[in-house]
């Protein structure tokens, strides 16, 4: 690709974001397995239109099939912001289906969730490349952050040019650190939060507002 | 492509130099990766993936999972991939920079840890 030609196509995508407001931003969650996102997705959906997003399991891959709550309103200091949440399956490169046998299932159930699992981290990576505004990485603060998952998906992000606000979620952990996920990921800001108990979710949707107002 | 093979039971390690990748396509790399993982193999890329590339492994690799078979990928990859260019004027050029990094990539069922440190990717492969 040329000089100009790769500047007019950047300025072209800059121009394009700038003035494509009036559309709800299609924020999608994403982070590893049981980091917590869909106790976020529920906790924000719940907050600001009464219905939830999807159910809740210590089970890993529970979210097997992406869920999208339209439409949600966050008000915030006077200025009012309009998203699409979009709930994504765990990322992870392996899925065996033996690991859910542990959790009272069996063979025939383990796999037929395995294999939803393998569909929905699929399409979400697929959604990453090509159809999210901006991104909500959730992050377990009470588990070492720094995997090769996470760093990967991370850079993916941030060559999509797409804004990501970090999440130290599981706050209310006995081992829990921020810091942790701060000093693993120096190059974004890092917030706080338990989504459980709906510690500090003022400030995630003040930076919600921020980041993709 | 340089390689050491063992015995029959043994691990086949395949280094893929830069040169090799240099004229292929994201899926022609992704193909080639996967079809040495799922053959047992490790492989090395000398120059690592670009950030789009290791988004189409992920999702490739996760249709290709199958139960008794294929239950994915370990990876790791040194030095981590740095945020590149994050200037606001290198990313207006479309720079995308991936540094200079080594990947290891395995498969997840015999690859029993794959640890990193500042300067180390340790791996302990168990056979099949």
């Amino acid at each position: 690709m040329g000089l100009f030609t790769g500047l007019r196509q950047s300025i072209a995508r800059v121009t394009d974001k700038l003035f494509s407001s009036e559309e709800p931003k299609r924020i999608g969650i994403y982070g590893p397995p049981n980091a917590g996102k869909t106790t976020l997705a529920n906790r924000i959906a719940r907050d600001w239109t009464g219905d939830a997003v999807g159910p809740e399991s210590h089970v890993p891959h529970e979210t097997r099939r992406a869920r999208r709550k339209e439409n949600v309103e966050i008000e915030r200091d006077g200025r009012k912001v309009t998203i699409d949440i979009v709930d994504t399956p765990g990322v992870t490169t392996k899925v065996d289906y033996e690991e859910f046998l542990d959790h009272d299932m069996d063979k025939e159930d383990a796999v037929r969730r395995s294999r939803e699992a393998t569909e929905g981290v699929a399409e979400a990576m697929h959604w990453l490349r090509e159809d999210v505004d901006g991104v909500i990485y959730v992050l377990d603060s009470s588990t070492d952050p720094f995997t090769q998952v996470n760093t990967m998906l991370i850079g993916i992000i941030e060559s999509q040019d797409l804004p990501v606000l970090i999440l130290a979620n599981k706050t209310d952990l006995d081992d829990s650190s921020v810091q942790r996920i701060r000093n693993a990921y120096p190059q974004h800001e890092t917030i706080p939060l338990s989504a459980l108990e709906g510690d500090n979710m003022d400030e995630v949707y003040t930076k919600i507002a921020e980041y993709f107002g | 492509m340089p390689e050491v093979k063992n015995s029959d039971d043994g691990v086949q390690v395949d280094l893929i130099g830069g040169e090799r990748m240099a004229g292929k396509t994201s899926m022609e790399k992704i193909r080639m990766i996967l079809d040495g993982v799922r053959d047992g193999n490790i492989v090395i890329l000398e120059e690592g993936l670009s950030p789009d590339e290791e988004s189409k492994l992920i999702e490739v690799t996760m249709t290709e999972i199958s139960p008794d078979e294929f239950s994915g990928i370990e990876i790791e990859t040194y030095p981590r991939s740095k945020t590149s260019d994050s200037s606001l004027l290198g990313r207006l050029m479309g720079r995308e920079s991936t540094g200079s990094k080594l990947t290891v990539i395995g498969p997840a069922n015999q690859i029993e840890t794959l640890h990193k440190d500042e300067n180390l990717i340790s791996a302990l492969i168990s056979h099949k």
